[in-house]
């Protein structure tokens, strides 16, 4: 039951995305060029989707999930280096390609071949990071 | 156009709908980046089917939606260099971070997240530093 619900909310998000827009890397990289022909369509849809998933965190005080035991808890509020960097890093590639996770899946039926290479390093890049951060923790102690 | 912006606010809904859906009902938060990176370096190996659901969803859906509409575009350059070292950056950088666009971004700022905000601030920075760098600078996109 639990995955036909993951199933129904990937369908969901992806129909968003293909709906919004944000599969189309102009788009997106059209937003981050603030110095060029300015594109203020993610601003939308970032306050499109805040909107419902702000009311629905309100609705979890006190509640329980239907399908599980408890709701995810708030993450400890530290702000560490892995944090800083991955998102530096991560911004850098969003910006160069105007792809992020969501997108480059739900593209993939029309990305053509250049959404396959970019899904492949991007998996490969995942599969890298878990040595990678513990690198980055022993070579300064977190704060 | 005029209508990209209305069509970003309803499409955005659908997004954060899902969100919530999941969350209500799942009790889990719709994080991309960790969802498939769950899969990839084995952390998610326990709940796999969920992971696995949601990504054939998410795949599938705009799949179809995308040929009843007569086919989509996602105009990504063509420049293979760019491609692989931006999918690299975008596959490290989110598991680092722990997040992306929808889980720091939707999910995160909507609960006041700290973590998502500064995130979200950082990553949109860089994007935007990028485009100024590699775009007006250098000229590579």
């Amino acid at each position: 039951m639990r995955a036909v619900v993951s199933f129904l909310t990937g369908g969901l998000f992806g129909l968003g995305l293909l709906i919004s827009g944000m599969t189309d890397t102009t788009k997106v990289q059209g937003w981050l060029d603030v110095f060029g022909d300015w594109d203020p369509t993610l601003a939308f849809v970032m306050g499109g989707a805040i909107i419902p998933m702000a009311i629905a965190w309100r609705f979890t005080i006190g509640r329980k999930p239907v399908l599980a035991a408890a709701f995810p808890a708030p993450p400890e509020p530290r702000i560490g280096r892995n944090l800083v960097i991955g998102s530096t890093l991560f911004g850098a590639g969003w910006g160069l390609a105007g792809l992020c996770p969501g997108p480059a899946l739900a593209s993939l039926s029309y990305g053509g071949t250049g959404g396959l290479v970019f899904l492949a390093a991007m998996l490969a890049g995942m599969m890298l990071t878990p040595g990678l951060r513990v690198r980055f923790d022993r070579a300064v102690p977190a704060t | 156009m005029q209508q990209d912006w209305i069509m970003g606010l309803i499409g955005g809904g659908l997004i954060g709908m899902a969100g919530a859906f999941f969350l209500l009902v799942n009790g889990r938060v719709m994080g991309a980046s960790g969802i498939i990176g769950g899969l990839v370096d084995g952390s998610g190996r326990s709940d796999w089917q969920e992971r696995a659901a949601l990504i054939v969803g998410l795949v599938i859906v705009p799949a179809i939606a995308a040929l009843a509409i007569g086919g989509s575009e996602t105009n990504l350059t063509s420049n293979w260099m760019v491609i692989v070292a931006a999918g690299l950056l975008v596959g490290i950088g989110t598991r680092l971070a722990n997040g992306c666009t929808s889980g720091h971004g939707v999910c995160g700022i909507s609960r006041l997240s700290l973590r998502g905000i500064v995130s979200t601030a950082f990553y949109i920075g860089a994007g935007g530093l990028t485009m100024v760098l590699f775009k007006h600078v250098l000229g590579v996109i």
